[in-house]
């Protein structure tokens, strides 16, 4: 019965989308139209022949492991992608023929870093965290992933929302705000998503079997239950027209670009560091065989930093035309915020006690530790960077994209790596990784490209910031601002560089997942179903 | 003690998600919503207007092709920025801003108060090939925007979605839209374009017959930052209340 449902709603999704496509006002939104067109319509023969069949039944007993391998894969493909675009976009900052003559109106500068920025955030990172969560939720409630076959709608949605707000920057469909720039249907589309993202994994913890919830996943219960709120605020629009790509935001001018920071910062403090920070208190005691090193502290870094990330969203603005009043509380905040922060750090690390030695032998364990490390260093520069005297000089000058990438390659990129290296023997029942030279190779060169990157773009971001305020004697300005352009040439090449290395690692890392799972040896314990311990 | 009391948190998934959504609301209620009804958030001052028809389609390009990526339009009221681009902004220049182009990155520099200080002609030569007027420039070309002939089909429509949310658009500039989205692009158009917006410039832009992108966008380029009339703007007031 309730297949006849889904076929109805199919059905009735991909010829409203055709129709929709008829009307189309402007290129972004007949893609769009034509993709949920195309997605409905595979969907609807996928339920049409398993109609009336018989179900092969399911298991209670077993882990639900598809929807983890689907997106670990998805993390490793998207994260080449979202470092292969990035690499191109900083070579065309250092050489600006790159933007084609043939493709201005695809993939000139403006256009292509959306698609670098959400790729990484959003593709690589969101496949992450969902691989995580997934993952994570069933090994420490010893239960499967309620909701049946709904994982596999958060996992296939997702992806097709990736689809949509890659193809809607290339055909400029944006709303202008950075880090929320897909417009209104692709916004509804990811709502719809992440509410059974929500479900799944809320529904999964009232199931569990053990009493106490693991502290991975009140990072990413937090996580997702924040992510939805900063979502759906920050993209309170009116859409132009029901056949057009086009919207118009609730807010303007001052309380539009408030709300787009609270938004922002926290883009970066939950859906890049409390979610990722589940991962740290789930796959570190894993790796290194150690229980986390303080529940105390655990529960300090928890509430600590959840509350204090909220404010942190005005630092973005400091001399701007918001209210000091307001920049001031989110200066105060981000400082503050540097404890928590710090404590997480401390128990990451911490978890390491007796395990030190670890580190000479196992790759994936140095990757997990100095994803920490750089997440220490991370969260102490961007306090910095919010105190106001720092932030006259560092604000719109480079600085601001090394900080952010130092604690994305360095942190985010790191501890995906490391999940990944951990989850691919475990998921597809191997003795271990076809290659650990492979991990140390994607190490160093990770590591190499980091600070590549973060070294070249202090350089650029302080001589800039210096450059702009510099005055002669007679209070003139000494360089016009084409001159701080031409100072910054050789530090782009060189960053650019630093993402070859990066991008290299990667695919290194792409080959030896691969090659795990064709080639590596079989785990001899392994029973073809996983128990729920 | 405390730590036998989060047990009760810890082993209620409810509980759990229940009061960290709680505590994640705090910071922006207290952040974000006085900024809508403290009076001293937003300037009182003389000239303020919603963009043209032609101004709001430039403004459209400008946000589409993702300008804001890498040129603000917030000047910070420090002694370089002021000498270099001008009046420090003020939050009543972006209020009809929906969203905000305030940027947060200079790799080009600002044009909060770009409008004016190059000529038309300059602007069609910059946009066609940058490097040709700033060698130095890393700015991408522009170029394809003088082919693509600019209709303004949807204008009404946009122009209404904006009064939705609050832009002050009156019926008569409603129903002149079309006429004034043409008419600004013109040498010898009628006035009205510049009677229903105050300041409007109204000329052939980029020296082409048709109405193109690049029309608008320079028609927006060439009125950011004009509109208000710092003869009468009195900033002790505005210090009083910032």
């Amino acid at each position: 019965m309730l297949d006849y449902v889904k076929l109805l709603i199919l059905g009735l999704v991909a010829v409203g989308a055709a129709i929709a496509a008829n009307y189309a006002r402007d290129a972004a939104y007949l893609v769009h139209a034509l993709l949920i067109m195309g997605a409905a319509a595979i969907t609807f023969v996928v339920v049409l022949r398993q109609t009336d069949e018989r179900r092969k039944p399911v298991s209670a007993n077993e882990y639900m492991d598809g929807p983890v391998k689907a997106a670990a894969i998805a993390t490793a493909f998207w994260g080449v992608v979202g470092f292969l675009a990035g690499t191109f976009i900083a070579f065309q900052l250092a050489y600006p023929v790159l933007n084609f003559d043939w493709a201005q109106g695809y993939l000139n500068f403006g256009r292509l870093r959306p698609l670098h920025t959400s790729a990484v955030i959003f593709a690589f990172g969101g496949n992450a965290l969902i691989a995580a969560s997934f993952y994570i939720v069933q090994r420490t409630s010893a239960v499967r992933l309620w909701g049946g076959n709904t994982a596999w709608f958060v996992f296939w949605g997702y992806q097709l929302f990736i689809v949509m707000a890659a193809t809607g920057y290339l055909l400029g469909s944006t709303q202008g705000l950075e880090y929320a720039e897909p417009e209104w249907l692709t916004d509804l589309w990811l709502t719809i998503v992440w509410v059974a993202f929500l479900a799944v994994f809320m529904g999964t913890l009232l199931n569990r079997k053990e009493p106490h919830i693991y502290v991975a996943n009140w990072f990413l219960l937090s996580f997702i239950v924040t992510v939805a709120m900063l979502h759906v605020v920050n993209n309170l629009q009116v859409p132009v027209s029901l056949f057009g790509s086009r919207s118009v935001p609730v807010m303007a001018g001052v309380q539009s670009a408030m709300t787009q920071w609270w938004y922002g910062h926290n883009a970066v403090g939950f859906f890049l560091t409390a979610g990722f920070l589940g991962m740290m208190y789930y796959f570190i005691p894993k790796q290194a065989e150690r229980p986390v090193y303080s529940y105390k502290l655990s529960i300090i870094h928890f509430w600590a930093l959840i509350f204090l990330y909220i404010w942190a969203g005005p630092h973005h603005l400091h001399y701007t035309a918001l209210p000091d009043w307001a920049s001031t509380l989110g200066m105060v905040f981000s400082i503050v915020l540097w404890m928590p922060s710090w404590g997480g750090m401390i128990n990451g690390l911490m978890t390491l006690s007796g395990a030190w030695d670890k580190l000479r032998t196992d790759p994936v364990l140095r990757m997990m530790v100095t994803s920490v490390a750089f997440y220490g260093m991370s969260t102490f520069e961007g306090p910095m960077m919010s105190i106001r005297a720092v932030n006259s000089l560092s604000h719109y000058t480079d600085w601001t994209i090394g900080h952010v990438h130092s604690g994305a390659l360095g942190w985010n990129g790191m501890i995906t790596f490391g999940m990944l290296y951990y989850l691919f023997p475990k998921l597809w029942n191997k003795e271990r990784l076809y290659s650990l030279r492979a991990v140390s190779w994607h190490y160093w060169l990770a590591t190499i490209g980091i600070v590549l990157y973060a070294a070249s773009m202090w350089v650029t971001g302080i001589m800039e910031g210096l450059m702009w305020r510099e005055v002669d004697a007679q209070g003139f300005l000494v360089n016009s601002f084409a001159d701080t352009v031409a100072a910054k040439f050789p530090m782009y090449v060189v960053r650019g560089l630093g993402g070859v290395l990066y991008l290299a690692g990667a695919l290194i890392m792409a080959w030896n997942l691969y090659m795990t799972v064709r080639k590596a040896a079989v785990r001899r314990d392994a029973a073809f179903a996983t128990p729920a311990e | 003690m405390a730590l036998e009391g989060h047990k009760k948190i810890e082993t209620n998934a409810t509980l759990l998600l229940t009061l960290s959504f709680l505590v994640v609301t705090v910071g922006g209620i207290v952040e974000i919503a006085p900024l809508f009804y403290l009076e001293n958030t937003i300037e009182d001052v003389d000239g303020m207007r919603p963009y043209a028809p032609l101004e709001l389609a430039g403004r459209e390009i400008y946000i589409r092709e993702g300008c804001y990526v890498c040129h603000s339009q917030m000047i910070r009221p420090m002694r370089d920025e002021v000498e270099r681009y001008g009046h420090y902004s003020l939050a009543a220049e972006s209020q009809y801003d929906h969203p905000f182009q305030w940027g947060s990155k200079r790799t080009g520099p600002d044009l909060a108060r770009v409008g004016g200080r190059y000529s038309d002609g300059w602007h069609v030569d910059h946009f066609t090939d940058p490097q040709s007027v700033v060698p130095e420039s890393v700015m991408p070309s522009y170029a394809y925007l003088s082919d693509t002939v600019l209709q303004p089909s949807y204008i009404v429509d946009l122009m209404r979605t904006h009064r939705l949310v609050g832009v002050p658009y009156t019926d008569e500039m409603l129903e002149n839209a079309r006429a004034d989205f043409i008419q600004q692009a013109t040498d010898f158009g009628d006035p009205g374009v510049v009677a229903r917006y105050p300041g409007a410039q109204q000329r052939d832009f980029d020296g082409q017959p048709e109405v193109t992108e690049m029309d608008a966008l320079i028609a927006y380029m060439q009125m950011l930052g004009t509109l208000v009339d710092f003869s009468t703007f009195s900033p002790e007031q505005a210090v009083a209340s910032r």
